[in-house]
């Protein structure tokens, strides 16, 4: 175990070492880190911008670039928290408010320095863990057929559901409406086109891009500026990078802890960064000797949180790709960017495709430490980028939404349906109907659709396949108990509390 | 209050329809979703009609229709115009949507934005687009 363990990590560092698959890792971390810096612009509205971007490059390049995005907004969201008092990311929410303080009595670099420190550990311990437990989870998963797979689907789109903050049923009815919106175009089986609307545009489906540019980008766009812009830049000169001993000691404990909770919410489908880092703020108070020093300047109080976003964008990436589950609606689009390549998403992706699968891992690792040597030094840069003007910058956010788009299929069309989907973003964020549970269910929909009629026709009709299989049984019984949890109102009203 | 409701009501109504003019066979998954979701949205309107519940959360209107009006010319004109004008009407449009129009800064932006792009895709990407064409 222990050798081909180590054997994989070597293969795959000679794939991630390769000079193409550096430079799209550094591409990607970069530009993460450029937009986490930026406030009112998301990893997810990014990655699906650029997804269309991606199709001339290799799928191990490509993926290796926009899980790079996705770890490098998490960093680069806590420097604008901590400089700025105003969450880059809404990961780093938790960090402004003691990264602040620090930043206010002069200790910005420490800060900086200690949110580095903690995701750079944090990322390590993560990329490790995926690498341990992934090939035996995909193994396991190796012996899924078509009822394992529905009622795993079926326990982690409900999971996610009731686990994303906002009114669950909400959230519940935005999955069903996802999966619908998934069936668009052919049916598999017979051929036949169902809600095309007679535009064969459709035929082939809606594009993944589509929806998550038109529900994140242009969406976010719309609710951005109906907010007043003000941005105050910390301008004192961030000196003294260098954290104290006394800091370390402190924050050593904060980052394991932060680490490990990350780690679990990680797996858990519908957790954002968001949660982890603020339990993991929690945890860090309760059991701080003197509780008076959070809220002004503590710096376990940034330690904790950082590690824990980062850990959870991590691990984030098992169910992904191992079962081929997409917890987040970041993972859903690597899903999708994983399918435009031409491959499918699963258990299989391992022993199929070795490359991609210890590539990545080892690229988040290389990704990391180019962070910690990429963000540090160049602080002063990425502050001076938080001058540039939201007005400046939401209509190249639109010119490269527009062109990546048309890039796809060369058709106006979707370009339509992209300022369609815009609207219905903004309707739906009125309304408080969250679209990540959207998003999970229309990446997939096929897929669900495809293993309930397999399973079905295995059994000749027979509903009864889905319990008799003791491994579907228990997703099944866990989708239950997810859900009887969640309503009663004790669970229910402690959680929002926690998630709000 | 009223449209939010009245838009909860767009919504399921849009949702019935989705789900009864379905074929059985290739349509019995669907036509299971769509019944879902019609509970779904009854759950959610009866609850939004009994606490009456106010919209709320930022947004502007005049945003979402300027840009959705200039993505749409942006599709129009990539077809007939091609990629030159499609892209200043595009930055132009989206840009007055903005709360604070300076047209110096506009106009500099579009042509910057507009130069980069044609720069980075068109030459460095290699997308096969006119610069522009006749109508």
């Amino acid at each position: 175990m222990g050798i081909e363990l180590f054997n994989n990590l070597l293969y795959g560092f000679n794939v991630a070492i390769s000079l193409q698959n550096l430079i799209y890792c550094f591409i990607g971390v970069l530009v993460g880190t450029l937009i986490g810096v930026l406030p009112g612009i998301g990893p997810l509205a990014t990655i699906a911008m650029l997804l269309p971007l991606t199709y001339n490059i290799p799928p191990v390049a490509a993926i290796i670039m926009l899980a790079g995005i996705y770890y490098g907004a998490m960093y680069g969201g806590s420097t604008t928290s901590i400089l700025v008092n105003l969450p880059g990311e809404t990961a780093s929410v938790i960090t402004c408010i003691d990264g602040y303080q620090m930043a206010r009595q002069g200790r910005a670099g420490p800060a900086l320095a200690i949110a580095a420190i903690g995701s750079f550990f944090a990322g390590c311990v993560c990329t490790l863990f995926i690498a341990l437990f992934g090939p035996p989870l995909a193994e396991f998963a190796l012996n899924f057929g078509s009822p394992e797979y529905f009622s795993l689907m079926l326990m982690g789109l409900v999971a996610a559901a009731v686990l994303a903050h906002g009114d669950m049923v909400k959230s519940l009815a935005m999955v069903v409406l996802g999966l619908l919106l998934g069936i668009v175009g052919s049916d598999v089986d017979s051929g036949i086109k169902r809600f095309c609307f007679g535009f064969y545009e459709l035929a082939d489906g809606i594009g993944v891009v589509i929806i998550a540019v038109g529900l994140f980008a242009v969406a976010e766009i719309v609710s951005n500026l109906g907010e007043t812009e003000e941005r105050e830049v910390f301008s004192s000169k961030v000196k003294n990078l260098f954290p104290t001993k006394e800091d370390l000691r402190q924050s050593f404990g904060a980052i394991l802890r932060g680490t490990g909770l990350g780690a679990f919410f990680g797996i858990l489908p519908g957790t954002t960064p968001a949660i982890a880092a603020f339990s993991s703020y929690m945890v860090e108070k309760k059991i701080a000797k003197d509780q008076s020093r959070f809220g002004h300047g503590a710096i376990e109080g940034v330690a904790g949180p950082e590690s824990a976003n980062n850990a959870d964008a991590q691990c984030k990436f098992i169910p992904m790709l191992t079962l081929g589950i997409p917890a987040s609606g970041v993972m859903a689009l690597m899903l999708g960017a994983l399918m435009i390549h031409g491959i499918t998403p699963g258990p299989q992706v391992m022993i199929q495709k070795p490359d991609l699968f210890w590539g990545l891992i080892v690229s988040m690792w290389i990704g990391n430490m180019m962070l910690v040597v990429l963000n540090l030094p160049l602080i002063g840069l990425w502050v001076s980028l938080l001058k540039v003007h939201y007005r400046l910058l939401f209509p190249a956010i639109m010119l490269f939404c527009s062109i990546g788009i048309y890039s796809v299929n060369n058709s106006s069309f979707e370009i339509y349906l992209l300022a369609l989907f815009g609207i219905l973003g903004v309707m739906w964020r009125i309304l408080e109907f969250s679209p990540v549970p959207l998003m999970l269910g229309f990446v997939l929909g096929p897929m669900v659709e495809e293993n309930l009629r397999r399973a079905l026709q295995v059994s000749d009709g027979d509903p009864t396949v889905f319990f008799t299989r003791p491994i579907s049984l228990s997703f099944i019984m866990g989708t239950f108990f997810i859900l009887v949890v969640m309503i009663f109102p004790a669970v229910r009203k402690r959680y929002k509390k926690i998630t709000d | 209050m009223l449209i939010g409701i009245g838009m909860a009501a767009v919504y399921i109504a849009k949702d019935y329809r989705l789900g009864s003019m379905l074929r059985m066979g290739p349509g019995y998954f669907p036509m299971v979703l769509g019944v879902i979701l019609v509970l779904f949205g009854i759950n959610i309107m009866v609850k939004g009609l009994i606490k009456g519940e106010k919209i709320q959360g930022n947004w502007s209107l005049r945003g979402l229709i300027l840009l959705t009006l200039s993505l749409v010319l942006f599709g129009v004109l990539m077809e007939r115009a091609g990629l030159i004008p499609a892209l200043v009407v595009l930055i132009f449009g989206s840009a007055s949507a903005g709360k604070k129009f300076r047209l110096v800064e506009v106009c500099l932006l579009t042509v910057v934005l507009t130069v980069l792009s044609v720069v980075l895709f068109v030459w460095g990407l290699g997308l096969p687009y006119p610069l522009i064409k006749g109508f």
